[in-house]
């Protein structure tokens, strides 16, 4: 929209090396208190171009509540570079404010005891959005949302989900580049979710939105996001594309045998092992990076196999293993502050 | 007041805009929470008619106490509710205009003050602004009644230069106890429970002014004339008018010193503001 | 027994409000000296005025300060979060409960009470006897009075607080009557100016109130303006006012049981 140079030479979002060290003040007896460096993100590099929509996710504590902070001026960044459409969140950040939506998912920026209309009025003020843009842009929010019914309501007698699409619309008023969703359909019905991502979707395919999302729920990223960021202990673990998490998290496959009859665990598979058997059926897991073709003829060379299934890892449980290789890969014990219950 | 690093251009224009920017989102926020009390207005005319009985039952007891003597310290009734009225027009005006201050802590814990910092409106403006409260006119209602009633009661000839030095006393007064609140929030940047201690300067510091200084040791005395200037509130200027000497003895000049040291105060809490919020933002909490 | 988990519960509770509690401490111990010496010039001007000596009125100010958090003397005390369950209507499940919701509350309050009474209490007190001539008792049998003195007077203040709660099931928006109450026992109890310096007949009639037995008894019998008989009706002023709130409590909560069952909550 106002890039300066029009062609897009530096990408909207612009991260290099970003930290963030908090200074954490810990128990250690009775009355002595010890000061520990904590690095809740250590060195994040990634860029976003103009109209894409970016999965990060990572477990609570892992620095991402941090990141975004850092990325929407909240906190002040400890090192590194930080551009959002060539602005630095830390020193400008009114300038910013005017180009970003927020939508934190268990925080609602609507005025309680006022009809939904009256906060959009505030937004409007407050961002100074000229009027012809204003209208065309709750006209078309109120359309994809539903909101016509609810505009005169007080937000107190909304429902959850009604509340989200109201938060929602009201950080979309004044065309920000980029949006930034915390958690945008937790506690929501399915109804709500869908209604949700089909808006955001819409938006993105429409404006050119920049959409930076994060969930816990998968089904947000596999329904949005062809790019996914993975953070664990203030590193990026993964960037890439949602279908080449899989393959870097090496996850394992399973093969799921039936045999003729009961009988003892599979052994001697080269590259296989069983993990569960239950009557006749047996359960044999392997890299998904193997092939199975020589691990089924195997099988089939010393087993009476009546039928067989091959069952590809789910996204959660990558994930989980990827988390679970972070942990192991730095020291234990080392905490980081995330949001909330960060350590004061 | 200035805010935190949301300035596009340093120097004078940038916080003129910074200023004005302020301004206008303090009165898109004050008038938001107007209406919200409004949607309410059987309670709004209960807590204002308690705000005012809560201030007035504090003036019942003056009296009472007058039902006993003739003077306290010396001073006469009207001479007391003169005192009363002025420290209690002050710091009702501080109190309607950045009483909620003192929720930031509440703010820093909750995380609903990161909300704050995504708008683009400098965050003091957004503080000072939150759950305006009408209902506090009744301080002022009443401090207003309580000083009209001293007025015509006291032996003071009313110059207009005397007039105007209450009106300039009402100013600074309302700056000094701002000064107080905004430096009480900015503590709350590092201590987030600890909103009560500003109670003993605002509504602590109103508890004092409103007796004459005679009645207190010359320590509190010299406390709050030189560690925490509450005096140039009222005192000071007060004892002028009334033609009273200053227990302290100090040169006559110094009662004019209000605007100055009003000024003096806001500096000092705007720097304390700013460095609190700074340290919020490289902190996180 | 479940009360005194209860209590030990909310006492501890309490505890963990550490900075809350040091700030409570400086305003009240602020407050204190405000008044001490406004009561200093009181009391030169009318030596034995309400027949307090200028050292009981002190006494009495930094009592007032001490119980100030303990006993509610100016609202507040937790009730509120009662008051919000009835408005939200959580309180069905407390009614359908076997613990007493009289009787849990009151258990609470007596934990928060306690704490508050030790966090807050003792330091103001032990700062206004170190800078005024204090009348403190020397005998550790008044302190004792005292003591049981106190806790019917936060007995009386929780009867009273309790009530007001409970008017939330009728009431729209409880925070109207929760200031007033506050207000009438910051003055009725008092808190800005002994009840004994009220003047004639408003003076002995305020005497009478509830509110008196909250802060006026337990700070006359510390101050040894209530000894022999005058102790012992004083204690049993209180004592009368507590079950008489009590009762009445009970008969309001039976109705608002009611109502909760007949209305489905």
């Amino acid at each position: 929209m106002t890039d300066p140079a029009g062609t897009d030479p530096e990408p909207l979002i612009d991260v290099r090396g970003l930290e963030k060290v908090f200074t954490v003040r810990r128990k250690a007896g009775r009355l002595r208190r010890v000061r520990e460096e904590v690095r809740a993100v250590d060195g994040i590099t990634f860029q976003v171009p103009r109209g894409e929509m970016v999965g990060y996710i990572g477990p609570n504590g892992a620095g991402k509540s941090t990141t975004i902070k850092m990325l929407t001026g909240i906190l002040v960044p400890s090192g590194g570079r930080l551009r959002i459409a060539g602005i630095d969140p830390a020193r400008e950040r009114t300038r910013l404010a005017r180009r970003i939506g927020v939508v934190f998912g268990q925080r609602t920026t609507l005025w309680w005891d006022l009809p939904l209309a009256d906060s959009y009025e505030l937004v409007r003020r407050m961002y100074r959005i000229p009027d012809a843009v204003y209208r065309a842009n709750l006209a078309r929010c109120v359309e994809l949302l539903d909101l016509a019914p609810l505009l005169a309501v007080p937000v107190r007698q909304l429902s959850l989900g009604q509340r989200m699409r109201g938060d929602i619309a009201a950080a979309l008023l004044h065309d920000p580049e980029v949006l930034y969703l915390d958690e945008p359909t937790i506690g929501l019905d399915v109804i709500s979710k869908a209604k949700v991502r089909e808006f955001v979707r819409e938006v993105n395919a429409e404006r050119g939105t920049t959409v930076l999302l994060t969930t816990h729920d998968l089904t947000d990223i596999e329904q949005l996001c062809r790019r996914v960021m993975v953070i664990d202990h203030g590193r990026l673990v993964y960037d890439g594309a949602l279908d080449g998490l899989r393959a870097a998290a090496d996850g394992e496959r399973t093969l799921v045998v039936d045999l003729e009859r009961e009988l003892p665990p599979i052994d001697g598979v080269p590259g296989a092992r069983t993990v569960r058997v239950e009557g006749p059926r047996q359960w044999l897991v392997f890299p998904a990076a193997q092939s199975a073709a020589p691990l089924v003829t195997a099988v089939a060379e010393r087993y009476p196999l009546v039928d067989l299934s091959l069952r590809e890892p789910d996204v959660e449980s990558l994930i989980a293993e990827l988390y679970a290789r972070g942990a192991t890969g730095t020291e234990p014990g080392r905490r980081t502050p995330d949001g909330q219950g960060a350590p004061a | 007041m200035a805010d935190d690093g949301g300035r596009p251009a340093a120097g004078r224009d940038g916080w003129r805009a910074a200023a004005a920017q302020g301004l206008y989102a303090y009165g898109l926020i004050v008038r938001m929470w107007v209406r919200s009390t409004l949607a309410y207005r059987a309670s709004f005319v209960m807590m204002a008619v308690g705000n005012f009985a809560a201030c007035a039952l504090d003036f019942v007891a003056i009296l009472l106490m007058f039902s006993r003597i003739d003077a306290l310290g010396g001073f006469s009734l009207p001479e007391v509710a003169f005192l009363y009225g002025t420290s209690g027009l002050s710091l009702g005006l501080a109190d309607l205009l950045l009483g909620s201050m003192d929720r930031l802590g509440r703010r820093v814990r909750d995380g609903t003050l990161d909300v704050l910092l995504l708008r683009p409106a400098p965050v003091f403006a957004q503080v000072a602004a939150d759950r305006f409260a009408l209902r506090r006119l009744g301080r002022i209602s009443q401090a207003l009644l309580v000083l009209g009633w001293s007025v015509t009661r006291l032996e003071v000839d009313w110059t207009v230069g005397r007039v105007l030095l209450v009106v300039l006393m009402a100013v600074c007064g309302t700056a000094i106890f701002g000064a107080v609140f905004t430096t009480g929030a900015a503590f709350q940047f590092w201590a987030q429970d600890a909103a009560e201690v500003q109670n003993s300067f605002t509504y602590g510091g109103n508890a004092l002014l409103q007796y004459p200084p005679t009645v207190f040791a010359k320590d509190l005395v010299r406390g709050v004339t030189f560690v925490v200037p509450l005096a140039f509130v009222n005192w000071l200027p007060a004892l002028r008018l009334l033609g009273r000497p200053d227990p302290l003895g100090l040169p006559g000049w110094v009662d004019f010193l209000g605007p100055a040291v009003a000024a003096l105060m806001c500096a000092g809490a705007a720097l304390a503001w700013r460095y609190g919020l700074r340290g919020y933002r490289s902190t996180g909490s | 027994m479940w009360c005194v988990a209860v209590a030990a519960g909310s006492f501890r509770r309490y505890a963990t409000y550490r900075v809350a509690t040091a700030a409570g401490v400086f305003t009240n111990t602020v407050f204190g000296f405000i008044v001490a010496y406004t009561f200093v010039a009181l009391w030169a001007e009318r030596p034995h005025l309400g027949g307090y000596g200028q050292a009981q009125a002190l006494t009495f100010v930094w009592v007032a300060q001490a119980l100030l958090a303990a006993a509610a003397l100016m609202g507040g005390g937790g009730l509120e979060e009662l008051q919000e369950r009835i408005r939200t209507g959580d309180v069905a499940v407390d009614l359908y409960r076997p613990a007493d919701l009289q009787l849990w509350w009151l258990a609470a309050d007596l934990g928060r009470a306690g704490m508050q009474l030790i966090g807050r209490g003792v330091v103001p007190m032990a700062v206004g006897a170190l800078v005024f001539p204090l009348a403190l008792p020397g005998d550790a049998l008044t302190w004792g009075w005292f003591l049981l003195s106190v806790l019917l007077g936060i007995v009386v203040s929780f009867g009273l607080r309790y009530l007001v709660a409970l008017a939330s099931f009728w009431l729209l928006d409880g925070s109207g009557l929760s200031l007033i109450s506050g207000l009438a026992c910051m003055f009725f109890s008092g808190m800005l100016l002994p009840l004994r310096v009220f003047p004639g007949g408003f003076g002995e009639v305020v005497q009478l109130l509830p509110w008196a037995a909250i802060l006026q008894v337990p700070a006359d019998v510390l101050i040894g303006a209530r000894s022999g008989g005058a102790l012992l009706r004083g204690l049993v002023f209180q004592a009368a006012w507590g079950a008489a709130l009590l009762a009445l409590g009970r008969l309001v909560q039976s109705a608002a049981t009611r109502r909760v069952v007949v209305h489905g909550g």
